[in-house]
């Protein structure tokens, strides 16, 4: 079984500032990390390969330095790693992301053999889109399975997927054939400790680079911000409200009371509506 | 490498841009919402963005039109009738059996068939996971920009839609155009608009579109649905009182705190990021613009520092409440009320003040 496995390398959002006056990220100093909804994606793929054997072949598109990612993603147990990285690709939106990943992961079904899962994240933490992996699917005619929270059934040689995928106030079992496309919903799992053997391999692997002319891209119009349809025009913080929140003084009294006083004060109708809501009528 | 990445030009609009609206673009007309049901049920998120819609529509002095898809029978018939009832001009149907259950080929072909059929200019869906999934396939096929959990949608002088979304892990906002492609789609939040007011009118024109797909056309089979034991169902994003915690908690041991006053107050709980990301709690707790959007009367945040993308997701509500021991927290920049301590030391306390309260004594004081 071959699966590809798409991360992306995000900065730490917990440690994004922005510059007070410029309104730009300050990048200097914030460490990258592998998306963590991309996680659940790889150990998924781990586990799948572990069961019926093949290979897991990590996929990313970023600038060189995604290579720290791509190396991690070995030590996990990853068997390959591939980097698309080309200037071209730069200020992609999703659309022309899926245009570049779907060529790529088309370059490594004819170099390292056709995958029968693609898997992503549910999303990314600095795009927050979820429009990555069903832009994928749709590009290469892969069936797809979004927000899956378990896979109940992988058969190889019937080639059918049975999961479950989260919908609103439940979850849906699906049944599709392979190959297909799979988002893994988050805390599905929990990524392995890599194997010492994992780690002394992921420091010397080659991380297979290609260029957009190496994928196979044969229309550059299609990739990086040439090729995205939406074009971001501002970029802003939000306004504070004009008036900034009341302090509740406490010196006299206890602050619970204080808080209280103040916000029946403000909104007369809450404490009655806080007593049917704490009554359940 | 997601929209945000690029460099942002200083004007806004087409007239920013070389390019004029390729000439066949420009039949596209009027704003479309979709109306996701499933199961009978058609979810508030819509309703919501037919509030939007509405808006936008009017500016642009089109129509606005409601899109159901579904099984043929009462629900949809149902839920393009409602559609009026908040301000559809007119109503497209989709109805087929193979739509009973949502699956993405058959849905896909159904939307993408009728933007292709119909050309609007807009297209607005719920953020929910429905909307995403089907989102993102319709934006592939037909090519065009699609603008994800946009917080605020507007439209310029030239008729662009200006679809603004928090960016950068919600530390800023954005404002994001699709200049040369139609339909112009954005998705949006449950709970990011407000609900608009249901005015009953007739349903007047309703045009049937037909699927054209049989169910041996679709691979994917549903076997079954599972619903949510009720236990383990959140009403966060509809609930009118909400009690959130965040790191100035300290520890998971703490978050109890919160669990407590949201008990007495008969509340729904929640949180901020970083408490998810920690484990703490589980992610359909998590309040902001990666998890819920909430518009409660009565949101308490306590030890939250107040994030760009957690003011995303609560500044909709009537009353924010602010607990923290940092004055200078930006979360004080929002909050109605703030009151400067430690939370720890104040939700107990809190939670006694209200249970006394709210006691049934005091419920027969407030009746009599």
């Amino acid at each position: 079984m071959h699966i590809v496995v798409c991360i992306k390398q995000v900065p730490d959002s917990a440690q994004i500032r922005v510059h007070p006056v410029t309104n730009t990220i300050m990048r200097q100093g914030v460490p990258t990390i592998i998306n963590p909804y991309d996680l659940f994606a790889l150990e998924a793929a781990l586990q799948l390969r572990d069961k019926f054997g093949g290979e897991v072949t990590v996929l990313t598109m970023g600038p060189p330095s995604a290579e720290d990612s791509l190396r991690r993603a070995l030590t996990y147990g990853a068997d390959r790693a591939v980097l698309l990285t080309d200037r071209f690709f730069a200020g992609a939106d999703t659309l022309a992301t899926t245009y570049a990943l779907a060529t790529a992961i088309r370059k490594i079904s004819e170099t390292f053999g056709a995958p029968d899962i693609v898997f992503t994240g549910k999303q990314t933490i600095d795009g927050d889109t979820a429009q990555v992996g069903p832009g994928i699917a749709k590009r290469l005619g892969l069936l797809q399975l979004t927000y899956v929270a378990k896979i109940n059934e992988v058969d190889p040689a019937a080639r059918t997927i049975e999961a479950e995928r989260r919908s609103e106030g439940g979850v849906q079992v699906l049944k599709t054939k392979l190959p297909c496309l799979v988002t893994m919903l988050e805390a599905t799992n929990e990524i392995r400790r890599g194997a010492m053997a994992d780690a002394l391999r992921a420091a010397r692997a080659q991380i297979v680079t290609w260029s957009a002319k190496d994928a196979g891209v044969e229309d550059i119009s299609k990739c990086g911000l040439k090729g995205s349809p939406t074009i971001v025009k501002r970029v802003f913080a939000p306004s504070a409200r004009a008036e900034k929140a009341v302090f509740v003084d406490f010196a006299n009294r206890p602050p619970a009371e204080a808080l209280i006083e103040e916000l029946f004060k403000r909104q007369p109708k809450l404490e009655a509506e806080l007593v049917s809501s704490a009554h359940g009528f | 490498m997601s929209e945000p990445t690029k460099a942002p030009p200083a004007a806004a609009g087409r007239a920013a841009t070389k390019k004029e609206l390729p000439e066949h673009f420009k039949a596209y007309k009027h704003v479309w919402v979709f109306i996701e049901q499933e199961r009978g049920q058609v979810h508030p998120v819509s309703w919501e963005l037919m509030g939007a819609g509405r808006e936008l529509a009017d500016k642009l002095k089109v129509d606005l039109a409601a899109v159901v898809i579904g099984p043929p029978g009462e629900a949809v018939q149902h839920a393009a009738a409602e559609s009026f009832c908040y301000g559809a001009d007119l109503a497209y149907i989709v109805a087929d059996e193979v739509l009973t259950d949502y699956r993405n080929e058959a849905y896909t072909k159904a939307l993408t068939d009728t933007v292709n059929t119909f050309k609007p200019e807009i297209l607005l869906l719920g953020a929910t996971t429905l909307g995403r999934d089907l989102a993102g396939s319709v934006a592939t096929t037909l090519l065009t920009g699609l603008t994800a959990d946009c917080t605020a949608l507007d439209v310029d002088a030239d008729g662009s839609l200006a679809a603004t979304r928090p960016t950068f892990g919600g530390s800023l906002l954005c404002t994001i155009y699709t200049l040369n492609y139609r339909p112009q789609m954005a998705t949006v939040r449950p709970r990011v608009m407000p609900m608009p007011e249901r005015i009953e009118k007739p349903a007047t024109r309703i045009i049937e579109h037909k699927l054209g797909m049989v169910e041996e056309d679709i691979v994917t089979k549903v076997l079954s649905f599972i619903p949510d034991r009720d236990s383990a169902k959140s009403n966060l994003a509809y609930a009118d009182i909400v009690v959130a915690g965040g790191l100035g908690l300290g520890s998971p041991e703490n978050f109890q705190l919160v669990k407590g006053l949201a008990a007495v107050l008969g509340a729904e709980f929640g949180c901020s990021r970083p408490l998810v990301q920690k484990g703490w709690v589980t992610s359909d707790r998590q309040i902001g613009q990666t998890g819920k959007t909430i518009r409660p009367k009565l949101y308490i945040a306590a030890g939250i520092s107040g994030a760009i993308q957690h003011r995303v997701g609560v500044e909709g509500a009537d009353l924010i409440v602010a607990i923290n021991t940092d004055k200078n927290a930006p979360i004080f920049d929002f909050a109605h009320v703030g009151i400067v301590t430690d939370a720890i030391r104040l939700l107990p306390a809190l939670t006694e003040a209200f249970r006394a309260r709210l006691s049934p004594h005091s419920r027969d004081r407030i009746a009599s």
